[in-house]
């Protein structure tokens, strides 16, 4: 057998997630050579909404309109959560970049400066959250202002029930109704997909089918919501043409993973990440890392179920994510860092990961767990100083948040993936 | 309401006593505070004793069961798995016991037979290599729910009425009698009487308590016992541990899972009872010692029941039937119209029935006798879909294309659940998520509910079933009780699913952020 090919680069990403695929982003819009790897097709669970800090304290539900005053009482109140690591202006900053990043790959975001949103859920409840895609916003704006709006579902999409969202809210909406409508050419079939209705939407044909069908159920409305299968890659168009088409506003609702919106940020990343540079592999893992150079260098085993090739890199960001991910592994007594075995925040043995009651608003003791760092995001080793010079983590691996229940795992993985480049840089050009 | 006989409690034994009073011709009502199989019936090893576990404990259980498991190997084959069963001793177990179990089984008639140690790894290559000593029995698994589905579809045909989610919650006492029962609907929070001329407390751990509301002592002691299923099935047959009855010794199969256990554990308050941490770590830890496997295997779900343990009741205590249940008349306490019937095993569920009924048509002067045990118990559609692994096996057989998958995971079809819910408006109750997962494989496979539950909910206001925000609550109380069950498990795969469904639940719908008394 040969040796393994090696793939020098000064920065390698660890996680293709919202948080590595951001840290890729920021390293190469500033020049640095990255490879990044992982498997990207998880990013499709996630929800194509950006939250950025919406509850806290979580076990008093108070959910926040601002999320720069949420993110400013959370570091003081929680000191080792990540916020208090960053300042406002490099968050705005992270965002501002991400979000251009996005446009220029065709997933227009729209959010308020300083507000959170509230958008419908599949289920009908109504989530806090801050940045939406474009696509989303007329819903925002729906029911922000209590407008004349009619929900569709349709034939054969499971898990999406125009009425159940209608009878949910009623009683703060009152102008909310459904309807049902056949997807076009799709009658003989008894179950349809977001992913096929999306591709269909492509082409305007089936857009003026499904307009057809939408409009006679339109009347005094004043806009339509429909799940979220608006096209996967020309979705702007796709909407515009379709608002056109049936005279009122159009806004999409998430649907369950997985999901368009989760596919669309999918393609961007693996479409124009690689664009800008990022040698990026998404079917493969990191094995194993080694370091040279007293620890100032990284040599790591990338492939499947053997390795592929090396990668000889300065530094490295870890950003493989929590349990889902599999950046954290838990066995019977405790949880570990699955690549370098670093030190985790454990909180107590298993009777303690979990509280007896699944949406116990004081939020499980285990989604604190995690990587505890320095102020640039080097997590600790066992002594309690940064484990490698260059060594980063970014993202939900790390430890004093919980995002599910404060709402904030994209602007988590978004601003840390800025402080984490912006360190890595400066101790380059130092050097 | 009127009627002849109250029967509280919706588990096995209420169940049965209602199939056996409405075949001999007696008019009942049967009243469950939840929802078929809440307590006990709901929460057991599904094992069909072949009696061979009691033989050095108890040797006129041994018998019992014996005698009742053969009666309904023949009379409800369609709940039966006749797996066969193993017991086994492992390097270190007492030989002594070892020796002397086959002359035990013996004694009471129970057959058994020697297997070689060879031929035992090749029944079940999933034994330990420690394994000293061998006997097959004649062990079954059996489906509980069905069980008490299929009893209770009979004795609705024969005229009984079925109450769900309806309480006792007092007595009206006059004399040497109950003149009526207080009843409470929980969902709506009506009360309501009962009148009847005889009332059967069919309890099982709670019958302290519910003779306690008519001022009757009697001394119950709670054991609970702590279960888990794993992902898939481990062995073809029962596999026991030869060894005095102890903790988890005993792994059963249930369609394409095995379920093991138990603990044993005094515990002095039967509300809200939840496997722990601690239970499930000792029991894989016992198990494996049986069964490597065990070790690694990929568990999907925990849960915990309750067993009544019938201390000295005052008088009264009818002897003479077993020592295995407690069948009391409560004459010698100054009533004659109250009778209770607790204890027992789920295997010798039909004879408590028949001997509580006996007791019940003395004294309404019924001659007509028992027939659970020689007619068959008739098979009912809605009450098949608990069964691990049929939906799928129907599915694939029948596949129709517009009849869509509700839970893929476990393959539940629109047919299914289209086919409970008219089941669940026969009884005249009404579906929510929680009812359906009772009688059904749905929430129950690997995703434990993250997808199936949104489909579900979603299907139900498609059908109509649901037309309020009710919605909600029914999911939340849908993944409370799923939740109950994973809780101890969570660690390697199940951690990562449960991680993903709150994500999805909480990250994404918020659902935390709406409370019970807003929805
Ligand atoms: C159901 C669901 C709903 C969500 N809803 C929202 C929402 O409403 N709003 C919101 O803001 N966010 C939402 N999210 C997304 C969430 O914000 C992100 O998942 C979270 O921020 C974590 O991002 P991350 O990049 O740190 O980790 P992950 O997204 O978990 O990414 C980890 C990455 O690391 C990779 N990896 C792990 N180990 C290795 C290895 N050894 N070698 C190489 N790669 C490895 C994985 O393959 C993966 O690509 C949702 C997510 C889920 C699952
Ligand atoms: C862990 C465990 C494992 C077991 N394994 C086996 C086994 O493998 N094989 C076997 O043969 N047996 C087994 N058993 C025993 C078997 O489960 C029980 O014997 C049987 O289920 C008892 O049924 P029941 O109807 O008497 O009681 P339950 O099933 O407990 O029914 C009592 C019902 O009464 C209802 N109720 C209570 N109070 C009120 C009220 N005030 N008003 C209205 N309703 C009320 C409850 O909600 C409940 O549904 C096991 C028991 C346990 C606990």
């Amino acid at each position: 057998m040969t040796d393994p090919k090696i793939i020098e680069c000064d920065l390698l990403v660890i996680g293709t997630g919202m948080a590595g695929s951001a840290a890729a982003l920021f390293a190469a819009n500033r020049g640095v050579s990255v490879v990044q790897v992982g498997i990207i097709s998880e990013i499709i669970f996630a929800s194509g909404l950006l939250d950025l800090m919406g509850v806290h304290p979580i076990q008093k539900q108070r959910i926040w309109d601002n999320p720069w005053a949420a993110i400013d009482t959370v570091s003081k109140d929680i000191p080792g959560h990540p916020y208090a690591k960053l300042n406002e202006k490099d968050i705005r900053n992270a965002f501002a970049e991400t979000l251009s990043f996005f446009t220029s790959a065709g997933i227009r975001y729209s959010s308020y400066k300083n507000r959170n949103v509230r958008v419908l859920t599949p289920v009908g409840t109504i989530k806090p959250t801050y940045c939406v895609p474009h696509t989303m916003w007329a819903g925002v704006k729906a029911l922000e202002d209590q407008q004349p709006c009619l929900i569709v579902d349709i034939h054969g999409l499971k898990g999406f029930n125009a009425r159940q969202i209608t009878v949910m809210v009623k009683q703060y909406w009152p102008g909310i109704h459904s309807a049902s409508i056949a997807f076009p050419d799709t009658g003989h079939l008894s179950e349809v997909y977001p992913e096929q209705m999306a591709r269909a939407l492509e082409l305007a044909s089936n857009r003026e089918k499904l307009a057809k069908v939408i409009r006679p159920f339109v009347k005094d409305y004043h806009v339509v919501g429909v799940p979220a299968i608006l096209g996967l890659y020309h979705t702007q168009d796709i909407l515009n043409d379709l608002q056109e088409k049936i005279g009122v506003p159009i806004f999409e609702i998430p649907t369950m993973p997985p999901s368009v919106t989760g596919l669309r940020i999918k393609e961007a990343f693996e479409k124009y990440l690689p664009k800008i540079g990022v040698r990026l592999f998404t079917q493969k893992r990191v094995l194993d890392v080694d370091t040279i150079d007293s620890g100032k260098r990284f040599v790591s085993k990338v492939g499947d179920d053997k390795i592929h090739f090396k990668v000889l890199a300065q530094g490295i960001i870890l950003a493989s994510g929590r349990f889902i991910g599999k950046g954290l592994h838990a066995d019977r007594k405790q949880i570990h860092e699955t690549i370098f075995d670093l030190p985790v925040y454990q909180t107590g043995d298993r009777s303690r990961w979990h509280l007896k009651d699944f949406l116990d608003s004081r939020g499980h003791p285990i989604n604190r767990a995690g990587l505890e760092t320095d102020h640039l995001f080097r997590p600790f080793d066992r002594s309690g100083h940064p484990a490698f010079q260059r060594l980063f983590a970014i993202g939900s691996i790390l430890a004093h948040q919980d995002w599910i229940r404060m709402k904030c795992g994209s602007g988590l993985a978004i601003a840390t993936a800025y402080k984490a480049v912006n360190a890595f840089i400066d101790m380059i050009d130092a050097q | 309401m009127q009627t002849e006989v109250l029967i509280i409690g919706g588990g096995i034994t209420g169940a049965g006593i209602a199939r056996d009073l409405a075949l001999r011709g007696v008019n009942c009502v049967l009243a469950e505070k939840l929802d078929i199989n809440a307590g006990a019936s709901g929460a057991n090893h599904g094992l069909l004793h072949s009696g061979a576990r009691y033989v050095s404990s108890d040797l006129a259980l041994a018998k019992e069961c014996w005698e009742e498991a053969s009666l309904l190997k023949r009379m409800a084959p369609q709940c039966i798995d006749n797996t066969g069963g193993l017991f086994v001793a492992v390097v270190g177990d007492d030989e002594k016991y070892v020796a002397d179990f086959p002359h035990l089984c013996a004694q009471s008639h129970i057959p058994v037979r020697e297997v070689d140690l060879k031929d035992a790894h090749e029944m079940e290559p999933a034994l330990s290599d420690q394994i000293i000593a061998v006997y097959q029995v004649e062990d079954a698994a059996i489906d509980p729910f069905k069980l008490s589905m299929e009893n209770i579809f009979q004795a609705c045909e024969f005229g009984c009425n079925m109450l769900r989610h309806t309480e006792v919650i007092g007595f009206v006492k006059d004399n040497r009698r109950i003149q009526a029962t207080r009843m409470r609907n929980s969902l709506t929070g009506k009360t309501f009487l009962i009148e009847a001329e005889q009332i059967v407390n069919a309890t099982g751990a709670w019958a302290g308590l519910v003779s306690g509301l008519a001022g009757i002592d009697i001394h119950i002691l709670f054991s609970k016992g702590s279960l888990l299923v794993t992902h898939s099935r481990i062995t073809k047959q029962v596999v026991n541990r030869l060894r005095p009855s102890s903790n988890a010794d005993i792994l059963v199969p249930g369609g394409t899972v095995s379920i093991l256990g138990t603990t044993s554990i005094r515990i002095d308050a039967i509300e809200d009872i939840r496997p722990t941490v601690q239970e499930m770590d000792m029991i894989v830890g016992e198990g494996a010692k049986m069964l490597p496997v065990l070790e690694k295997t990929r568990y999907i779900r925990a849960y915990a029941g309750v067993r009544p343990l019938v201390g000295s009741s005052s008088d009264g205590n009818d002897r003479g039937v077993s020592r295995a249940f407690a069948l009391i008349n409560h004459e010698g306490q100054g009533l004659n119209n109250f009778v209770t019937i607790t204890g027992g095993k789920l295997t010798t569920y039909r004879l408590m029935a028949e001997k509580t009924a006996d007791l019940v048509c003395r004294r309404l002067n019924v001659t007509s006798p028992c027939r659970t045990i020689a007619d068959p118990l008739p098979s009912a559609q809605a009450a098949q879909w608990t069964e691990p692994g049929l939906a799928p096996r129907l599915w694939l057989k029948h596949h129709e294309p517009e009849d869509v998958l509700i839970c893929e995971c476990e393959m539940v079809p629109k047919s299914t659940v289209d086919c409970i819910i008219d089941s669940i408006h026969q009884q005249n109750g009404q579906p929510d998520l929680k009812a359906i997962g009772v009688r059904s494989r749905i929430g129950k496979g690997a995703c434990q509910g993250t997808i199936c539950g949104i489909r579900l909910l979603a299907y139900l206001y498609h059908k109509g079933e649901l037309n309020t925000d009710q919605g909600l609550k029914s999911l939340r109380e849908f993944l409370r009780e799923r939740w109950r069950g994973v809780r101890p498990l969570l660690w390697d795969m199940p951690l990562i699913q449960a991680e993903m469904q709150e994500a999805l639940y909480c990250g994404l719908f918020g659902l935390e952020l709406y409370n019970d008394s807003n929805e």
